[in-house]
């Protein structure tokens, strides 16, 4: 079965071409962040508009390099949401428009289910397990009993994870996007120097903040300008709010693994591309004798393999899960459970 | 104008919410303070205020852009962070947002300035109540509100009891 995926809910164009649930024929990304910093690294262009440029090239590029026509296609999957109303319609439409003129069934897909699903592009694993998903927009922490089957059991209640490094990296002086600056600063730092706060808010609980930890770090640095004192250096600086990140996410999922008595975890989104929170879960998880997980860093940040994944197994499951064509739209906040 | 100080994310919250209670369909509030300022805190106390019940999500709309949120009174919350040329800002669609009957709250509002210091909004902006906040140390925060041409409500805005 060859599976389009469309992914439009955000900043990327994204297109791919997946067979039978597992075997990648395409994964085409239009990242607007890549494309412009050749040219002197201007901000990405954000809204619909950009995808209405962008979506016809990338399906064609997507069948192009999977070598297959667009009529070979036997299901469209399309990200219905959440993300940005201008944006996703600009994937929904595209997608409604191929299949109403080529009759190829079409299944609207949660975008963070296709997080939730991405690791099943590289691994089969078995259900139930514990998935946090991280990144930019999103820190959630899931079990997942099955294909369709999510238990949201915590997220943040301010600041997501990815937007935090954003933050600290702009703090710090540095460029759009944060995450993989600040992991590469933090090589070189000392995480010790100065000791960020965690914040694990009530005992046991499974959400999120981050927003004090930003705001801690702005004082810090405000602090050490003034005063002209404190030895950190910035890689310091970005070493010890990382370590507080990634100490804190790295926890919550052991925590949540033991409230529900699961011992697989797969960690995804955006964030999950880091490599001291990939180091940090995997070691936790090892030392409590679970076993984790994590896509490739293709896999993690947006892409359409994902969407095109989820779509399949929606599909596979439920075949009425099948959208109806004139009743298929674009929702802005979209839940899971 | 009036000035409050709070001293704790606590008070922020709770002066959120004294100020979403007064708030009307159509109203735009425009927020202006630094990374860390405490904008998003007030906007969940804001929120709180218009009708939305505790165990709400308030997050910050930083990468989503927009948020929208069911209160008896719709609430749009946005965030103009990322968002670093016009046609961003235009591609947004937020004169639809401004203009429809529903609670907006824009964090960096600074960006919809016609120039830096001018007081003067783009997108024909006039009906507004501007909130400034500045950080005074980790948790002191001084907000200073604004009220712009807002419609006359009853309860008035002011006194904020």
């Amino acid at each position: 079965m060859l599976v389009l995926g469309l992914e439009t809910s955000c900043d990327d164009t994204a297109a791919a071409v997946l067979q039978d649930g597992k075997k990648l024929l395409s994964n085409i990304i239009n990242d607007q962040t890549r494309v412009h910093s050749r040219f002197g690294g201007i901000v990405p262009e954000l809204a619909g508009r950009s995808h209405v440029d962008q979506v016809q090239k990338v399906i064609r590029q997507s069948l192009e390099s999977a070598q297959v026509e667009l009529s070979q296609i036997d299901l469209i999957a399309v990200t219905v949401g959440p993300g940005l109303i201008g944006s996703l319609l600009v994937g929904v439409n595209a997608a409604k428009g191929i299949s109403y003129g080529l009759g190829i069934p079409l299944v609207g897909v949660n975008h963070l289910e296709g997080h939730l699903l991405a690791i099943f592009l590289q691994n089969q694993i078995e259900f139930p397990f514990i998935s946090l998903v991280v990144s930019g927009g999103h820190t959630d922490l899931y079990r997942v009993d099955n294909f369709g089957q999510y238990k949201n059991l915590g997220r943040t209640r301010d600041d997501a994870a990815g937007e935090s490094f954003d933050k600290v990296a702009k703090m710090l002086g540095q460029k759009y996007p944060g995450g993989p600056i600040i992991e590469k600063l933090a090589k070189d730092g000392d995480p010790g120097s100065h000791q960020f706060p965690r914040a694990y808010l009530e005992k046991g609980s499974l959400d999120f903040s981050f927003s004090g930890l930003k705001t801690s770090v702005k004082t810090y640095i405000n602090k050490k300008q003034n005063e002209n004192g404190g030895n950190s250096t910035i890689n310091d600086i970005a070493a010890g709010f990382q370590e507080a990140v990634v100490e804190v996410l790295s926890k919550k999922i052991i925590t949540a693994c033991v409230k529900e008595g699961l011992n697989r975890v797969v960690v995804t989104g955006g964030v999950a591309a880091n490599g001291a929170l990939r180091k940090a879960v995997a070691s936790e998880c090892e030392k409590a004798g679970f076993k984790s997980w994590f896509p490739d860093p293709v896999f993690c940040t947006d892409n359409a393999a994902m969407i095109a994944c989820a779509g399949y197994h929606k599909f596979k499951s439920s075949p009425e899960s099948e959208a109806d064509l004139l009743d298929l739209d674009a929702t802005a906040s979209l839940y899971l459970d | 104008m009036i000035q409050i100080t709070t001293r704790s994310a606590d008070e922020t919250l709770e002066l959120g919410e004294k100020i979403g209670a007064r708030l009307i369909a159509g109203d735009l509030i425009l927020l202006f303070g630094d990374l860390g300022a405490g904008k998003t805190c007030l906007t969940q106390g804001i929120c709180q205020g218009v009708g939305l019940e505790k165990e709400a999500y308030i997050r910050s709309p930083t990468f989503t852009l927009i948020n929208e949120y069911h209160a008896k009174i719709p609430i749009f919350h946005v965030d103009l962070y990322r968002l670093e040329e016009e046609a961003e800002i235009i591609n947004l669609g937020l004169e639809e947002i401004i203009y429809s009957p529903a609670v907006t709250i824009i964090e960096w509002s600074e960006k919809l300035k016609s120039e830096k210091n001018s007081n003067e909004f783009k997108y024909g902006i006039q009906d507004r109540l501007e909130i400034h906040i500045s950080s005074k140390n980790e948790t002191l925060r001084e907000f200073t509100l604004l009220p712009v041409n807002l419609s006359p409500r009853e309860p008035s805005l002011f006194p904020l009891l």
